[in-house]
């Protein structure tokens, strides 16, 4: 709280389908060059995550992911509207869990298939 | 701090576009083959022309590495009718192809991609593509062939359609597209072509083009052209709202920019009356919900309460095993299916196995309760491993989107049900449940596109096309054969084809056009109202239903709108100009759909195409195609029989006709 709060629009739809963990991202901007809809711009700052300029325009290829140098550097996120709807059960048990519930299961780490 | 959102609460400057903008500033390129749009047909194109020795130039809106349709991924390869280990023939699967479509499609693409598809996929291995089970990770699978390590979808026996690893597929392409030493034009949009004189119907010569970071402009001179651009996506359905940039399968990219130029260049088109419906950006993840169809055909479903949903061949009758899912029916030779057949074909010949398509009625009478899940712990072992794990792992926008997302969240296949979409009753009709609930008004050319003959040349000199530029469905495959072909076929007429000589006049009038859009004035529209407004008319005025009246005031208000709102929409930067260009290709688009329409006079269950005032379906004597055109701005329509590519000038067979231009 105290923050300034500024006249702004509202934020630009779908609101974050890219994801940087600036901890991780070294500012490369290999995913500025792979993405072919220019979602990504890079950042004025040197060695700073870029800048989601229009997350309006993504597609969702997971190109800017799966090219990245830095593994978890990028996340992929679909809109809410999307995401929603991707639920599972449990054949034995019955759970039920959802993409992006409360307190997900451990991960399943098998990759795909080589 | 890393959105825009982000950036203007904070005190500080707007930071300003980060590329140099040099609007109007010209660039000057010369070469012998120009491949226009960087897909997957246009890499190809590339590729197979510079094999030949002739210098290569590539444009490509966005960036060549991931661009396109295919850009992120394929999982599946389609008639590979010459693999060894196939049953069926390249003519015998044209053949099926052509009549599952009551001849509405392109022969010579077809029986280029049964004759050259497997001879491709060996070049992608070469490039670094995966295409074999080479950690004999499903070895013992009735989907794999222990000598060649191949592996193969849908129909076990038949084995003409091949699963790949090709999720790197457009890197390893773009990484020899380079080695070739191709002159690479990345995020430059083609917005035009160059005819010689500046006219109508000459041969082409060239493009224009603009740069989408720094708005500089481009004019390439080339002895040939292969027009690669994809076919239009965003003609009567636009919102980046709910899903951003994909409210069709398509990125915002891909709005037929191809289609246009050729038109205006007077090339002849076919088939662009016929569209199919869609959910308007209302649709499901890709291949990201429980369903049996394309990249998750074969898998179990059930619902609410654990009851089994049953699948059935194409003679009706019950399947009692998963094995059985994957072979042809009796007495049936072959089935198709996969990528650019899901929807479209109407004959039973090939009628793949499917899950009971009586389920509206089922679920209505309360015998299927929703949800229902995609079973994918009881599948057999490998079966469940190749649709989760190998084709949801390596078809495109499924890799990081789906598979590791979801997997990352805790999804595990061999002990979860993923669900299926809870939708009307109805939309169970179609077992392609990611793609939602269809709109009948909300729809998708289908199949619309350049009218070519055998050396995929279209109606004018010097230009070639491949992939979905070249009227008929295609795919992957498809387009990576279909661009092979145009490239050798281009780069043979570049050899010994004049110097091409480019008409001034022409260039400067495209440059205006090009640049009238950055201005700084208030109270215009962006480019995305602009579209939705152009998606508006073709809803209204063209679309399930049309008549004469109705298609009329269409082109009129197409018409209007270009004259007017378009000339006062506003770009703020080499982006967004992109974009409002997009918007003219889109207008155009529109206006080239509604003439094909008013050519029909008569509706066609083939083509989804019905006009209320002339409602007799397929009539015999409408059973052909219509080629349209424009010479010196005015529209003519000619007649041209479905199989005009097996009628003189040509030869009879197919396979002659290969023989004599394929120039191998």
């Amino acid at each position: 709280m105290g923050d300034k709060v500024y006249m702004v629009p509202n934020p630009p739809t779908p609101n974050v389908p890219i994801r940087f963990d600036a901890g991780i991202c070294n500012g490369c901007n290999l995913c500025v060059e792979v993405c072919p809809t220019h979602v990504l711009m890079p950042n004025p700052e040197k060695k700073k995550p870029p800048i989601v300029l229009y997350p309006d325009e993504c597609w969702y290829c997971g190109s800017c992911v799966e090219d990245c140098p830095r593994a978890r550097a990028i996340q992929l996120v679909h809109p809410l509207n999307q995401s929603i709807v991707v639920s599972w059960k449990r054949k034995e048990t019955g759970e039920y869990f959802r993409l992006g519930m409360k307190n997900p299961p451990p991960p399943n780490t098998r990759p795909p298939a080589s | 701090m890393t959105s825009w959102w982000d950036l203007i609460q904070r005190e500080a400057p707007l930071p300003e576009w980060p590329y140099p903008v040099r609007y109007g500033e010209a660039n000057e390129v010369a070469t012998d083959v120009l491949v226009l749009g960087g897909g997957i047909a246009g890499c190809h194109a590339a590729i197979n022309a510079a094999r030949k020795g002739v210098k290569v130039t590539i444009v490509e809106k966005g960036g060549l590495r991931r661009s396109g349709q295919g850009g992120a991924g394929v999982d599946h390869w389609q008639a590979a009718c010459t693999n060894p280990c196939s049953k069926v023939s390249p003519e015998e699967y044209t053949r099926a192809i052509m009549d599952s479509f009551a001849g509405y499609d392109c022969g010579p693409l077809r029986y280029v991609q049964c004759q050259e598809s497997w001879d491709a996929l060996l070049d992608c291995e070469q490039m670094g593509v995966q295409i074999r089970d080479v950690h004999d990770e499903f070895e013992g699978a009735a989907f794999r062939d222990d000598q060649t390590k191949l592996m193969f979808a849908y129909d076990y026996e038949n084995r003409h359609t091949l699963r790949v690893h090709g999720h790197n597929m457009k890197p390893c392409l773009y990484k020899e597209v380079k080695r070739l030493g191709v002159q690479i034009c990345d995020r430059v949009m083609a917005t035009s072509l160059l005819t010689e004189g500046g006219k109508q119907g000459t041969r082409v010569v060239g493009a224009t083009g603009i740069n989408v970071r720094t708005g500089e402009f481009y004019v390439f001179r080339a002895k040939a052209t292969v027009l690669a651009l994809a076919h239009p996506r965003r003609e009567w359905i636009f919102s980046t709202e709910l899903n951003g940039g994909c409210a069709t399968f398509a990125d915002l990219n891909i709005v037929g920019d191809g289609h246009a130029m050729g038109w205006n260049a007077g090339a002849e088109y076919a088939m662009m009356e016929r569209s199919v419906p869609s959910s308007g950006g209302f649709a499901y993840i890709q291949y990201g919900v429980g369903y049996p169809d394309n990249t998750w055909y074969g898998c179990t479903m059930v619902d609410a309460h654990g009851k089994q949903v049953p699948w059935f061949n194409r003679n009706g009758e019950e399947l009692q095993t998963v094995e059985e899912r994957f072979q042809p029916a009796p007495g049936q030779q072959f089935i198709l299916m996969g990528g650019g057949l899901v929807g479209g074909a109407i004959g039973q010949e090939v009628t793949g196995n499917y899950l009971d398509d009586t389920l509206p009625e089922r679920i209505r009478k309360g015998e299927i309760t929703l949800p229902m899940y995609a079973d994918l712990p009881s599948l057999p072992e490998h079966e469940r491993r190749a649709i989760f794990g190998l084709m949801v792992g390596n078809e495109g926008k499924t890799r990081v989107p789906v598979y590791e997302n979801y997997t990352r969240a805790g999804f595990d296949p061999d002990k979860d049900m993923l669900q299926a979409p809870v939708m009307p009753p109805d939309s169970y009709r179609s077992p392609h449940y990611p793609a939602g609930t269809l709109v009948p008004h909300w729809r998708e050319i289908f199949g619309g596109g350049l009218v070519v003959d055998w050396d995929l040349r279209s109606s004018l000199e010097g230009l070639y096309s491949g992939g979905r530029c070249v009227y008929g469905a295609g795919e992957h495959a498809g387009a990576a054969t279909s661009g092979r072909y145009a490239g050798r076929r281009a780069a043979e007429y570049a050899m010994s084809a004049p110097e091409p000589v480019l008409d001034q006049k022409q260039v400067e009038e495209e440059k205006a056009r090009i640049y009238a859009s950055v201005s700084k004035s208030q109270g215009s529209i962006g480019w995305k109202e602009l579209n939705a407004g152009i998606c508006r008319i073709m809803q209204d005025y063209c679309s399930q239903y049309r008549n004469e009246e109705a298609l009329k005031v269409g082109l009129r208000l197409l018409s209007e709108l270009r004259e007017s709102e378009l000339t006062k929409t506003y770009a703020a930067n080499p982006h967004e100009l992109g974009r409002v260009l997009e918007c003219h290709t889109i207008i155009t688009v529109g206006e080239i759909v509604i003439h094909a329409s008013l050519a029909r006079k008569a509706s066609s269950q083939y083509l989804n195409f019905y006009r209320l005032d002339y409602p007799e379906l397929d009539p015999p004597e409408w059973h052909k195609l219509l080629p349209i055109r424009l010479e010196n701005g005015e529209v003519k329509v000619r007649e041209l029989p479905l199989d005009y590519h097996l009628k003189p000038p040509y030869a009879s067979t197919y396979e002659d006709n290969y023989s004599a231009h394929c120039g191998l």
